[in-house]
């Protein structure tokens, strides 16, 4: 079975890399073999993140957000499997990597923070075991050093009382402790990308905004690059450079933050940030939700995905998929209005 | 620490008064006596021995006793009563202290129960991972169809099962007592299987639990490889269920099964303890009972201290 499948990349002709990229997905498209069929997570997924920049993506629960990025560490979780696509980071054809190749590259190249700090960290061992793992198994130091780099990431890290916490439990630390030791541990060995899985969900707003600050501090000292995955549109406005929306396992809207937030040209962008509250009107209105519930990606729909929900669905949208627009060099959008907008100026020109 | 300690050891020898207490009484409730059985007795030596062991005594003062000692008309023994660890003498087998028997039987049936508990944790805490990680596979079904089987049989099938085929079929092991090493492996192997089947059984459930944990998924995304995972990270969260069932499990072995030593040969404790009861034997049965309540509860409190090293959140108060 896998030596068809190698058979299959070698005759296929793989896409490369672009050399002042860190992240590059082609096409990607990943399914989950369940019990009741194959549920299509990921379908023609293409993104990529340059050296030191940060990619918000944005999406509802089961778009795919964590499972792109996920995939990229090799970390899909059974019965999950890559279909097709070409993976590249830093260098490595994630295709073709070998789980040691993985063992070697997480947690020295890439790291990840997890949504619910909570349950992340290993309740049986120190603060200080947990830290030092990491920078013992990718680094040469021994024991004292290892110990030394521990203290000096908790102090980067803003914990107080360093010498302390090396030596306590994780149920001794609150939540939002425990999210910095999480992303101590990330930033162990200075990796070139940090994958934040919504980082910031488990905790409530005051600390939300601390651990937020306290990444894009990190990413400026250490100038690595950061996806931040989560579905809530505040948090990716004040700290992204660049925007992917996704929608049942596609990417449906991708740009820099300002064209996502003054130019949203796919509905379903529209419609999630018509929904965000508004605190400076004086009226009370209600927020606008979008109708209609997520895809069943067990049977996925023929034309848009998000066209049952869509307000402005015409016929097209039920029958085809449409194809990306391009709006400006680094705004993309799918939609069919798009091209309706498109062909009704070409047939105005021509008249 | 220290405090919990003595707490429990106060806490201990009062569980201890308590089932004492309540085994004197049962045991006298229960109709007969030592020297009921032997008809070749006349009346009047009956009446002597009665006499002389203290039998034609209320049972209260019997159980004073028993409890805090004297006694003596000529070796009608009880001296220092159980307040001062003397367990009196046997009825039955004249002439032994009954700590004598338990001295000399009990380290036979340790010796089996020993090695059948390393057995069964060294072959029931892989095997139960082993399934885990397979789940839904081959490994895990043949491992589930071991462990059903292990639970399901009773042991004196296990025992007869294995004694025809080795020691009949086969004639390559011994098929009672415990005069080579070869003799230990059929009994060792009866005792083991029930424990073995339980603690796979329960491996298997807890790794299963730990295994979809977020922290397993952060140790592998730290680069860890799947050994390191699994034996450091892994391990130690699974085990605790297993620790758990340790306790009991480790006193019950120790102490002997009576069928298995009745089957194999072996003068253990286990055997000694229900022919006392049969017998009627009544200080036999006191001190046996004692002694095995007193291993439950320290291996109990062990079990617990254990806990408290392996998991950190564990408060012991």
């Amino acid at each position: 079975m896998k030596k068809k499948q190698n058979k299959e990349t070698e005759a296929r002709e793989i896409i490369s890399a672009k050399p002042d990229r860190l992240v590059d997905i082609y096409h990607e498209r990943l399914s989950f073999f369940t019990p009741a069929g194959e549920v299509k997570a990921l379908n023609d997924v293409s993104l990529s993140v340059k050296p030191g920049e940060i990619l918000g993506i944005v999406g509802e629960s089961g778009s795919g957000k964590s499972v792109t990025a996920y995939s990229l560490m090799g970390l899909t979780a059974y019965p999950g499997k890559l279909l097709g696509g070409d993976l590249w980071f830093n260098g490595h054809y994630v295709n073709d990597m070998t789980e040691r190749d993985f063992c070697k590259m997480r947690g020295n190249e890439v790291s990840i923070i997890f949504q619910d700090p909570m349950t992340s960290l290993n309740p049986v061992y120190t603060i200080g075991n947990q830290i030092e793992e990491v920078i013992r198994l990718h680094t040469d130091k021994n024991r004292k050093q290892a110990k030394a780099r521990a203290l000096e990431l908790l102090e980067l890290v803003g914990i107080n009382e360093p010498e302390k916490r090396l030596k306590q439990y994780p149920h001794e630390l609150s939540g939002g402790m425990r999210q910095r030791v999480m992303i101590a541990i990330g930033l162990a060995c200075e990796p070139k990308l940090l994958i934040a899985d919504e980082p910031t969900t488990a905790l409530d707003v005051t600390i939300q905004a601390q651990i937020l600050e306290l990444m894009m501090d990190l990413k400026k000292k250490l100038d690595m690059a950061i996806i931040l995955i989560t579905h809530d549109l505040g948090v990716v406005a004040g700290t992204c450079d660049r925007i992917a929306v996704m929608y049942a396992g596609q990417i449906v809207e991708s740009g820099t933050t300002e064209e996502i937030f003054y130019h949203p040209s796919h509905e379903y962008t529209k419609g999630l940030i018509a929904s965000i509250p508004k605190l400076h009107e004086e009226e009370h209105t209600r927020l606008v939700p979008i109708e209609g519930t997520p895809v069943d990606l067990l049977n996925p729909p023929k034309g848009c995905p998000f066209a049952p929900r869509c307000v402005n669905c015409m016929k097209v949208c039920l029958d085809r998929q449409p194809a990306f627009t391009e709006i400006s060099d680094t705004h993309i959008s799918k939609c069919w209005l798009l091209d309706k907008a498109k062909w009704e100026a070409e047939r105005k020109a021509e008249n | 620490m220290l405090k919990y300690i003595i707490k429990r050891v106060i806490l201990a020898i009062l569980t201890i008064w308590l089932v004492a207490t309540l085994t004197f009484f049962l045991m006298h409730a229960v109709p007969g006596g030592p020297f009921v059985a032997e008809k070749s007795i006349s009346p009047q030596a009956i009446e002597a021995l009665n006499k002389k062991f203290g039998m034609d005594k209320s049972l209260p003062e019997q159980y004073m006793t028993y409890m805090f000692g004297s006694r003596n008309e000529e070796t009608g023994k009880i001296e220092g009563g159980v307040i001062r660890g003397d367990f009196s003498l046997s009825l039955k087998q004249r002439g032994f202290t009954v700590s004598r028997i338990i001295t000399t039987k009990f380290p036979v049936s340790a010796k089996v129960g020993g090695l059948a508990i390393l057995l069964a944790l060294v072959v029931g805490i892989p095997l139960g991972s082993i399934a885990a990680l397979n789940r839904g596979k081959w490994a895990d079904n043949v491992i589930l169809v071991f462990t059903t089987c292990g639970i399901a049989f009773p042991s004196f099938v296990v025992c007869t099962v294995t004694m025809y085929l080795f020691s009949m079929k086969l004639g390559i092991l011994p098929s009672g007592g415990l005069d080579l090493g070869t003799s230990y492996i059929l009994p060792v192997f009866s005792l083991a299987f029930y424990p073995m089947a339980y603690i796979t059984r329960l491996m298997r459930s807890s790794m299963l639990d730990v295994v979809g944990q977020d922290y397993m998924r952060t140790a592998k995304a730290k680069g860890l490889s799947q050994s390191v995972c699994l034996f450091k990270h892994a391990l130690r969260n699974a085990i605790l269920p297993v620790v758990t069932y340790l306790g009991p499990m480790i006193a019950g072995t120790l102490s002997g099964s009576f069928i298995v030593e009745k089957i194999f040969r072996i003068p253990g404790l286990g055997g000694q303890f229900v022919s006392s009861i049969t017998n009627r034997d009544y200080t036999v049965i006191m001190g046996t009972t004692i002694f095995y309540a007193a291993l439950v509860i320290v291996m109990i409190l062990l079990v617990d201290i254990l806990y408290k090293l392996i998991d950190p959140r564990i408060e012991l108060k």
